[in-house]
């Protein structure tokens, strides 16, 4: 009687634990999006968090405890930044030749995703420090948080807007721009890259390499441009 | 495999050390993926197809698997669900909204300057 409840103390103490739960959802999330056909609206990311911010609420498991756990997958972010050098270089003729578009919509999304976030919050009536947690949404979570820590807004809640505005991007960009009947997939991959980050990146590899590039260019570009923003709207603005 | 991951590492480190010594406005990591483009442009010079390399498939699965990257920090929605019951409904218009009219001015502004650069429409 008192064995499985000292097992269960050991185990949802230990790190493996919730790595391990981790990785299982997500190949049982990511098996549901793929038997789904990609459908968007099956978004392997948002079903992960919903499984397992399941099982923390039902075993009241603290998030820090389970953190430590999953942290050595949150670790990958970094190295996975630096790694789309590679897609980048490979495709640098496409890159190339598609350089003053990709500077145009770099601009235009950048400032967009930061002005229309503070003022659709503000219409909302959202406190000023949910604002400024917001204003970082559309970068990638590490480097998001970074932002906010600057500009005086939480990074913990940052982290959970990026995740939200990355899964919202992913789930809404194939059928927009098919609605708009946009086939240029350097341009559906910029998009999504710059307004969700490495969620949106995903998708768009899912879709297609050149839009996944794409994407992946945006989400560092954004990081950089947003970060030499943030600051200066945020003090505008907010 | 080792070898690739201790490339990957070593650039998001410098990176990290040129960032917070010189205060570069970026992250560390956005810094490291330059310097791994400047050493990867040298390298293609010599060897210029990169496609099918170890490298290429290594990162091509991180890349690849981002989504998973981005589940333990997304978790810690459970951390906010106070202030979700309080403004949630507003914080997910407001995210959702932005989210489309961001995509929307990146996709128009990328295809009018591809047309007016006079780059296949």
């Amino acid at each position: 009687m008192n064995d499985p409840f000292a097992l269960w103390v050991y185990l949802s103490s230990t790190p493996l634990l919730w790595l391990t739960v981790t990785l299982c959802v997500w190949v049982g999330a990511d098996w549901l999006a793929l038997k789904s056909g990609r459908n968007p609206l099956v978004n392997p990311v948002l079903l992960s968090i919903i499984a397992v911010g399941a099982v923390l609420l039902a075993t009241g498991t603290p998030y820090g405890r389970y953190f430590e756990g999953a942290q050595f997958v949150h670790f990958l972010l970094g190295p996975a930044i630096v790694a789309i050098a590679v897609p980048l270089v490979t495709n640098r003729k496409i890159v190339m030749e598609n350089l003053l578009p990709l500077l145009g919509a770099l601009l235009a999304g950048s400032v967009t995703a930061i002005v229309s976030v503070v003022l659709l919050g503000r219409l909302f009536g959202l406190p000023p420090d949910v604002l400024l947690a917001m204003v970082p949404k559309s970068v990638t979570a590490g480097v998001a948080m970074g932002i906010a820590e600057q500009i005086g807004g939480s990074p913990s809640l940052t982290a959970v807007l990026v995740v939200l505005t990355g899964v919202t991007g992913a789930v809404l960009v194939t059928p927009i721009m098919n609605a708009l009947e946009i086939t240029d997939y350097a341009a559906r991959g910029f998009s999504v890259g710059l307004a969700s980050h490495g969620i949106g990146t995903a998708r768009a590899f899912a879709v297609d390499p050149v839009a996944g590039t794409f994407a992946g260019i945006a989400m560092g570009l954004n990081a950089v441009l947003t970060s030499v923003l943030a600051p200066i709207l945020a003090a505008w603005l907010v | 495999m080792i070898a690739i991951l201790a490339l990957l590492l070593a650039c998001q480190l410098a990176g990290e050390i040129l960032a917070r010594s010189l205060a570069l406005p970026m992250p560390g990591p956005v810094v490291g993926l330059i310097l791994l483009a400047i050493v990867l442009l040298a390298w293609v010079q010599r060897r210029p197809d990169l496609k099918g390399t170890l490298l290429d498939k290594v990162t091509t699965f991180l890349v690849g698997g981002l989504g998973l990257l981005f589940v333990p920090t997304g978790v810690g929605v459970v951390q906010q669900l106070g202030l979700l019951g309080d403004y949630g409904v507003g914080i997910v218009l407001t995210l959702i909204i932005s989210a489309v009219l961001t995509m929307l001015a990146t996709v128009g502004a990328f295809l009018a300057v591809k047309h007016w650069t006079g780059k296949r429409p």
